[in-house]
């Protein structure tokens, strides 16, 4: 089924599509608690923006030893996902790979972490898993699609040999610098999956962050904050490319320590434990039943307030995006542009949920701090892009372009329209798994009603409401996909 | 008979792009009221001799550059309004961008029924063919209503006749202009003075009256 937009020019039709997601956003505000739960937020924030900067920790060893965790599971996650990446982007020809990559990266980190967690305790294994597999059904589809994009010239002299030896003679070499580039990008990204894994208790940059965070020592949690932010500042000054294997055998050796593993108790928590014990006795009806329950009690109220706080956000992000990257041009404004720049730096490098749980402390557990959490990273990192985009096009516009608000409302804004819609769809996906993520702070969205299953030790429902989070993003996922066929949009350039 | 005072002026000019030597040691002058046809084969500096003259008046040329710089997602209306931006207000252009102003559409309207794109103003340049969109261009450049029109192959993509009726009404409009044009044929009938480029440099520059097209037709030829 293909999805139709009629209007006569092409900015007419996108501007129709942008007003229907604009509608669809402003309805979601009356379906999303978007209540202020804290009556005089402007203290509080007083009192979180002295801490910012007056950082102070207590313990250098505590803190030092728990970023250098952080690096370790980001570094360790990334190596062995790409690995597999690569392996499921080979085979992704076939159907069950591309199936089965969409539904493990269709799953949080956190919700990950929080399954592993029952079974593996706050260990090593635990954040391990809990990056790598997501990651690795990311690297299988993104290198799938960088490998269509190398010419099939090499690849056709090779014809008659193997799929594997024409991968790794062929199309793995030329596809190289893409893909190592990407690798970087999502280190990046395992960072900061890294650092929100210490929110649910692994020993990361998030544990301290969240531990005094929630005693209210903001100087503490400035500290922590800063410190994420430098480390994610300064990969390039630090990670040596030549040092990879050094790097990873230290990783290796800094993991926290590895708890014995009992098979059996695995074994029965993923056959036994995570199914609703009706359904394992074959009391179909009575398995019904439960399901009706679980989707009437919890998934339908989660759903609505993911729904609508993913619609919200994506579209605050937008006009966030718009507003902010000419700030980040200079060809829009001039020798300040440093200055925007900065700022967006700053704000895609700083996780969602770092963000929402200090709005939340402003604004209590409502709907708004995720939602301008959310905006405010997707918008800083969409807005980074555009203004890349429009000081690339500076040399191709026209010698007597128009200047001041001119310039850009009749010029660069139309021309980086289509690359802005591309992107945001785009991150749809990703702004709907992590508006479910939310609710471990206690948001009502989907996270909030796993992390309280797993709480009451309801295994059944957990994973249930997981599997439930995972189809909403493969739905938003196609969905995505196909708007961005019929509006006839390209995939975005990173 | 130089003009007592030259509009554009050009003493020893040379320019690179990107290290590689463009034009060399150009002299020139066009005074006011002149119509100048540039000729010359591909590469030989045309456009960039082009630029350089437009930025002696920046604010007093209609340009219309031969990468059109069309914005897809506006209208063909507001795409022929861009040029006259610089005559109202931030505030007036940007209202305008939301509902065009009935004055303004109506000014559009006219210029482009002579164009013979009147159908076509609330299309995007996208939908449009070739010659439709070197059209809007020339919409665009005779909007900024100045009196120095600065065009590079303006008519290339129209057929022959139209291409020539454009040509003429684009020169009755303004009274000094500058343009590199392909054809000596159509450099000989409308312009009062040629100047040929070749690998760079000034090859001739005569009034049109003094030269033929055989004279012209050795410019193209391979020295």
């Amino acid at each position: 089924m293909g999805i139709k937009i009629h209007a006569v020019s092409t900015g007419a039709r996108y501007r129709n599509l942008s007003l229907w997601f604009a509608l669809v956003a402003f309805l979601s505000l009356f379906f999303a608690d978007i209540f202020l739960y804290q009556p005089d937020p402007w203290e509080e924030f007083g009192r979180i923006g002295w801490g910012m900067i007056t950082p102070f920790w207590p313990d250098a060893d505590e803190l030092l030893m728990s970023a250098l965790h952080t690096v370790s599971f980001a570094l360790l996650g990334v190596a062995v996902s790409a690995a597999l990446g690569v392996l499921l982007a080979i085979w992704f020809h076939w159907r069950i790979v591309r199936v089965f990559s969409a539904v493990i990266r269709s799953v949080h980190e956190i919700f990950w972490g929080l399954l592993f967690m029952q079974v593996f305790g706050l260990s090593a294994l635990t954040g391990l898993l809990a990056i790598t597999i997501p990651f690795a059904g990311i690297f299988a589809k993104v290198f799938s699609d960088i490998f269509h994009q190398q010419s099939s010239a090499t690849v056709d002299t090779l014809s008659g040999s193997s799929r594997l030896s024409r991968f790794f003679y062929a199309w793995i070499p030329q596809a190289w610098p893409a893909m190592r580039s990407y690798i970087r990008y999502r280190f990046e990204c395992a960072l900061r999956s890294s650092a929100i894994l210490g929110f649910i208790g692994l020993p990361t940059l998030g544990f301290h962050l969240e531990t005094a965070f929630r005693q209210g020592d903001y100087s503490e949690a400035a500290a922590v904050f800063w410190v994420f932010l430098i480390l994610i500042g300064t990969v390039r000054f630090w990670f040596y490319k030549k040092l990879l294997l050094a790097y990873l055998l230290g990783a290796l050796f800094l993991l926290p320590e590895m708890p014995p593993v009992n098979a059996s108790f695995v074994w029965q928590f993923f056959t036994q434990d995570l199914w609703p014990g009706s359904l394992l006795n074959g009391d179909i009806a009575g398995a019904l039943r439960w399901y009706g329950n679980v989707l009437a009690d919890e998934v339908g109220p989660a759903l609505i307030q993911t729904i609508a706080i993913t619609q919200a956000a994506l579209v605050l992000s937008g006009v966030l995006a718009l507003a902010w990257y000419p700030f980040a041009s200079r060809w829009l404004v001039g020798r300040y542009y440093w200055l925007g720049r900065f700022k967006l730096l700053v704000l895609r490098s700083v996780p969602e949920l770092m963000l929402a749980y200090l709005f939340m402390l402003l604004f209590g557990p409502s709907a708004l701090p995720a939602i301008f959490a959310l905006a405010l990273h997707n918008g800083g990192l969409i807005a980074f892009l555009l203004a890349n985009h429009s000081q690339d096009s500076c040399a191709q516009q026209r010698q007597d372009s128009p200047v001041g608000l001119a310039r850009y409302f009749y010029q660069d804004l139309p021309q980086r329209y289509p690359a802005f819609l591309a992107l945001l769809f785009y991150r749809w996906e990703v702004i709907m798994r992590e508006s479910a993520m939310m609710g471990v702070l206690g948001i009502a969205t989907l996270g909030f009603y796993v992390d309280s299953a797993f709480e009451e030790i309801r295994f059944d429902k957990a994973f249930f409401l997981i599997l439930v989070a995972a189809a909403l993003n493969v739905i938003v996922d196609s969905l995505s996909r196909r708007l961005r066929k019929a509006a006839g949009l390209k995939t975005p350039r990173m | 008979m130089t003009p007592v005072e030259s509009m554009f002026q050009l003493t020893g000019a040379s320019f690179s792009h990107d290290n590689e030597p463009v034009l060399h040691d150009i002299t020139l002058a066009i005074g006011e009221g002149e119509k100048v046809a540039l000729v010359g084969p591909s590469g030989a500096g045309k456009s960039t001799l082009l630029s350089l003259l437009w930025r002696q008046h920046p604010d007093a040329i209609a340009l219309c550059p031969q990468d059109s710089g069309l914005v897809d997602l506006l209208s063909t209306y507001q795409n022929i309004y861009m040029g006259g931006l610089s005559r109202f207000s931030t505030f007036y252009n940007l209202i305008n961008l939301i509902r065009p102003w009935a004055a303004r559409r109506e000014e559009v309207a006219d210029l482009a029924r002579t164009l013979g794109i009147e159908d076509k103003l609330q299309n995007s340049p996208d939908q449009l063919s070739g010659g439709q969109r070197q059209r809007v261009a020339l919409g665009r450049a005779l909007y900024r209503q100045q009196s120095v029109f600065m065009g590079d192959e303006p008519v290339s993509s129209l057929d022959p006749e139209q291409g020539e009726q454009l040509l003429k009404h684009v020169l009755d409009q303004h009274m000094t202009a500058v343009v590199a044009i392909h054809s000596p044929e159509l450099a000989l009938r409308y312009f009062d003075r040629i100047i040929a480029l070749k690998n760079g440099r000034v090859y001739g520059d005569w009034q049109a009256t003094e030269v033929d097209l055989s004279v012209l037709e050795t410019v193209y030829q391979d020295a």
